[in-house]
């Protein structure tokens, strides 16, 4: 009865303040919607991960490759048969379908070990049949079904759990499919083996088995990535929390008396402090069901780009669907409730301690205003320190985010007691009493205003930290694409004969200089996939490529046969360095060469190395000798590329000019970060959220600091103007604060998280127009959030002033 | 009902009570006077358990009050007291009509007849569905004394419950306090700094330096 009784007069509050009651839940539905928003994007993105890791059991049993990323002979899958090793062949290739990328996987059922492919798709015999012999049946997820419905291929059966973007089928009708008879990928491993069996390396040198990958491939790959969008989500959930900090401060302030009176009545301080936990509780349950509805959508919003964005920076392939568990659900309340305890802490806390009676000798409201402004300088210089050692002891990606968030949140701390001096200082300086008191009232609100400045502060930084990190991404990447992709046509066929043919027909015409060929080995080196390209020794690559550090002469020493330049990817990853020795693993005995140089290589996922062709062909004889890089006279590159499509009967995507590739390499820049972008902007609308409120809120207090003013001759008109200003010059002055902050963060994005997240470290830029731009945003967003409050005050009826000094007591 | 015995109380090293004696049967009504800074608000809120005496003893319907801990203290203030509060001290978010039936269901003791009587005898018909914001100052003094009758206590305290009011509110007010606690049999201590208002009281104290001058006699 009492706890319902005191229920009643504490909601009324909020019944009563509709628009305080919207901040509040809108404040923490908001912050619960970027975090489980954000957490949905990953749990979709690792569910994906999962599906493509556990792939034919390749999560659980051994597998046979050949070294060197050579495909099986068929001849070693025999032997190993014959020897009694209880193997299943698989053959896996890229093709596309309708103009879509997708993966083939060919299979071969009935020596598939028990369960590596779904239970009951091939038991009996009809499936069986169906599966194994024309006219064919294909495995899909249902979104890949549903894509490829209509397309020029057999009957597709859906199938739960299938990564986004593959076809399993016979291997019989994959080999075909792809062109590519006799090859296979790899051998599954089968649990039960015979006592006894020969080692695989006796059977067949040229293979190795290798022991199922305890840790998804793809999962450590994209970590980085995740754990990027989780610190946007925890941002915005942290500028949320200003928001519902302010609304339940204030709702506390307004409630003082009320509080009082309830205990004076007879309610004692743990049922009144019980009835407050209740509500918040309430609240934030209401709050926190909104928060996940919002974060679902957003979350399906967002869920396109960030497919590409992992597409694009790791070739992950994730699901166009969310799928989400009641955990999540779980999750979403579980996190609005806490952070809404965590924003209401101090309140409560207040609300334990509170006495009945006001206490004798209430402190003055500089003294606390001092105290707290002491506290927070003092928090900012533990969290600096506790930010440098965290960076110091542990460097990597962790440590640099540590090194972020105690940079932003030690720096908003700062904020309130830089302005405070300056304040100070202006209103000292102030000759006229009129602009001394402006000065003086701003120091005086800054307490009421200065957590929506620090979330301002924290949004408007990191806005230009990403957008410094993005532009110079953007701008350093094509200046690269213009050195990387010196040829004028980029050819490929479809198999080595017509390779040889277009070979034979470019070399023949007059208008092309020279043909480069781009073959490749692929392998892993220490376990992380490798790509190794020959190179002809030519011009191009000595006037092109982007060398960032090297040996005198490094194009001598490769085309002498026994050096490599290597990607600052691989440099970074194993810590190499020109000079020092790199020692490949060729399919015959391992290569030891002496690294030239480093090179550039912006959004590559893999490693990747250049040796001389020869040196390449000499050790990697079987490599595919399909793609040239076209040298020609760039007036008539676009009429040859026509040509010689028309006269091999070449497809659309073999003969490729340099600007639609460049083109090609845009957008996929631009999908990646597409999702950064999206979230940047979330966060400075909910830091504009947070002014807006707290702006409005305060504005209710503002009125008996403003009605000695008005009541002393100042028109109310001048008094809203005053306000107005007062709003745009602390947002303006937050913004200038932001650039250097926001350099700061751009700083660490570019020297210590992409190094560690990507493997490639950026030069740092300024982009002076982006701050102006962003600051002009401030200023926008300050000015619209004080104009309700300032509007409210224009309209006031003197009569509202007039009552606050009847009722003074 | 009320009983104060050697009550002392001191802020900081300055005493405010100093071994005051007081006595209050059930259905008596007593005016307390003194200037401003003697010590009427600190003896009403030692009395309305609100704040605990450095000395002495108090009786409150028959409890001992300065030995309780916070929660028995609030017990004694839903059971025993009803206050009245010079600033109202209504619950903003509520309607008139919640605001009077408030501490009876606090108490447990709601009767909504008798807080509907109690609101026609106070004039208050018609404002049931006002907020305390749309109130007048009398006005919101009768919803606060409706408040306290409502909750049927045995004891009422007032602390200047007519200091905000003109004098023919002022006056009205008391009228009606006054009628109302006879009718009930409550016990009343009303505090003042008005020796007009007190006057119209039978018994009297008077409050000076932290003492009863003279020594009230019962």
């Amino acid at each position: 009865m009492t706890l319902s009784l005191l229920l009643t007069a504490l909601l009324s509050h909020w019944r009563r303040r509709p628009f305080q009651t919207v901040s509040l839940l809108l404040g923490l539905a908001v912050a619960t919607a970027l975090f489980s928003g954000v957490q949905a994007l990953n749990a979709a993105a690792r569910a994906s991960y999962a599906r493509a890791e556990s792939l034919l059991g390749a999560d659980r049993f051994d597998e046979i490759t050949a070294r060197g990323g050579q495909a099986i002979l068929l001849s070693d899958y025999i032997a190993l048969r014959r020897a009694g090793w209880r193997v299943s062949p698989v053959l896996e290739g890229g093709s596309t379908v309708d103009g879509r990328p997708v993966t083939l996987v060919g299979v071969e059922p009935l020596s598939l070990p028990p369960g590596a492919l779904g239970a009951g798709l091939v038991d009996g015999a009809a499936a069986l049949t169906g599966f194994l012999a024309p006219p064919w049946r294909l495995f899909a997820a249902p979104e890949t079904a549903a894509a490829l419905a209509g397309a020029d291929l057999p009957e597709i059966q859906v199938v739960e759990d299938l990564p986004a973007g593959t076809l399993i089928g016979d291997i019989a009708f994959v080999s075909a499919r792809l062109d590519r008879p006799e090859e296979i990928t790899r051998l599954i491993v089968g649990p039960r083996q015979k006592p006894g069996l020969d080692a695989v390396e006796t059977i067949a040198p040229r293979l190795v088995l290798t022991p199922p990958t305890g840790q998804s491939d793809l999962g450590s790959l994209t970590e980085s990535f995740h754990l990027n969008l989780t610190a946007f989500g925890l941002l915005s959930f942290v500028v949320g929390l200003f928001i519902v900090h302010a609304t339940v401060g204030l709702a506390f302030e307004q409630r003082r008396p009320l509080l009082r009176t309830l205990r004076a009545l007879g309610a004692s301080n743990r049922a009144v402090i019980t009835a407050l936990v209740v509500e918040l509780l309430a609240l934030s349950t209401l709050a926190g069901l909104l928060g996940i509805i919002f974060g679902y959508l957003m979350a399906a919003a967002l869920l396109p780009d960030v497919a590409a964005s992992l597409g694009g920076l790791y070739g992950a392939p994730v699901a166009g669907t969310l799928s989400l568990s009641p955990l999540w659900w779980g999750a979403g309340i579980g996190i609005s409730i806490a952070g809404a305890g965590l924003a209401a802490a101090a309140s409560l806390w207040k609300a334990r301690g509170m006495t009945i009676l006001e206490p004798v000798g209430v402190e003055a409201w500089r003294g606390a205003e001092m105290r707290r402004l002491r506290v927070q300088r003092l928090l900012a210089l533990a969290l600096g320190l506790v930010a440098l050692i965290g960076y110091r002891t542990n460097p990597g990606l962790i440590g640099g985010f540590i090194l972020m968030g105690g940079l932003l949140i030690g720096a908003a701390l700062l904020l309130p007691s830089g302005l405070a001096a300056l304040l100070r200082h202006l209103a000292a300086t102030a000759r006229d009493p009129l602009r001394a008191w402006f000065w003086a009232d701003t120091r005086a609100q800054l307490g009421g205003r200065s957590l929506a400045l620090m979330a301002l502060l924290l949004a408007l930084s990191v806005n230009i930290g990403v957008g410094t990190m993005v532009e110079g991404f953007r701008k350093t990447f094509f200046g690269w694409l213009d050195q990387r992709l010196a040829a004028e046509l980029y050819v490929g066929g479809r198999d080595r004969a017509e390779a040889e043919a277009i070979r034979a027909w470019l070399e023949a015409r007059p208008e092309v200089d020279v043909l480069l060929p781009i073959w490749n080995a692929d392998f892993r080196y220490r376990g992380w996939p490798v790509g190794l390209f020959g190179i002809r020794d030519h011009a191009t690559y000595r006037d092109n490529w982007p060398i960032l550090d090297a040996l005198p002469d490094p194009w001598g020493k490769v085309s002498g046969g026994q050096a490599a330049l290597i990607s600052e990817q691989l440099a970074r990853r194993f810590d190499l360095a020109p000079g020092d020795t790199l020692t490949l693993p060729a399919p015959e005995a391992d290569w030891p060469v002496t690294i030239a140089g480093i090179y550039s290589d912006y959004g590559n996922t893999v490693g990747q190395a250049i040796v001389a062709l020869p040196a390449l062909l000499e050790r990697w004889p079987e490599v595919e000798r399909l793609r040239y890089g076209v040298r020609a006279d760039p007036a008539m590159a676009e009429t040859l590329a026509a040509e010689l499509t028309e006269a091999l009967a070449l497809g659309d995507r073999q003969v490729i000019d340099q600007s639609a590739l460049k083109a090609l390499s845009r957008r996929i820049f631009e999908t990646t970060f597409a999702v950064t972008v999206a979230l940047n902007a979330l966060t400075l609308a909910v830091a504009g959220l947070a002014l807006f409120t707290s702006l409005l809120t305060l504005s209710a207090t503002r009125l008996p600091q403003l009605a000695p003013a008005w009541a002393m001759g100042l028109p109310r008109a001048t008094l809203a103007r005053w306000e107005l200003q007062r709003t745009v010059m602390l947002a303006a002055l937050t913004a200038l604060a932001a650039i250097p902050l926001g350099q700061g963060v751009a700083w660490i994005l570019t020297a210590v998280i992409n190094v560690e997240a990507f493997g490639w470290r950026l030069p740092l830029f300024t982009f002076p127009d982006q701050w102006l731009r962003l600051a002009l945003l401030a200023l926008v967003t300050a000015t619209l959030a004080a104009a309700l409050p300032v509007w409210r005050l224009m309209r006031l009826p003197p009569i509202t002033l007039l009552r606050l000094f009847s009722d003074e007591k | 009902m009320l009983e104060l015995q050697g009550v002392t109380k001191r802020y900081g090293a300055v005493p405010v009570l100093a071994g005051v004696d007081l006595a209050l049967a059930a259905g008596e009504a007593l005016a307390l006077t003194g200037e401003s800074g003697s010590g009427k608000s600190t003896l009403l809120h030692l009395a309305a358990a609100l704040d605990a005496p450095d000395e002495g003893a108090i009786q409150g319907g028959g409890t001992r009050i300065e030995a309780l801990d916070e929660a028995g203290r609030a017990e004694v203030r839903r059971r025993d007291l009803a206050l009245v509060f010079q600033q109202f001290n209504l619950i903003p978010s509520l309607p008139v009509t919640a605001n009077i039936a408030f501490q009876a269901k606090l108490a447990g003791r709601f009767d909504r007849a008798w807080c509907d009587s109690l609101a026609a005898r106070l004039g208050l018909q018609g404002l049931g569905d006002r907020y305390p914001e749309q109130l007048s100052g009398g006005q919101a003094q009768r919803v606060a004394i409706a408040r306290a009758l409502a909750a049927r206590a045995p004891l009422i305290l007032a602390d200047e419950p007519t200091g905000n009011l003109d004098e023919a509110s002022g006056d009205a007010a008391l009228d009606l306090m006054l009628d109302l606690v006879r009718e009930t049999g409550t016990a009343l201590l009303f505090v003042t700094h008005s020796t007009r208002l007190a006057a119209r009281f039978s018994r009297r104290a008077h409050l000076a330096a932290g003492r009863l001058q003279p020594p009230l006699a019962a």
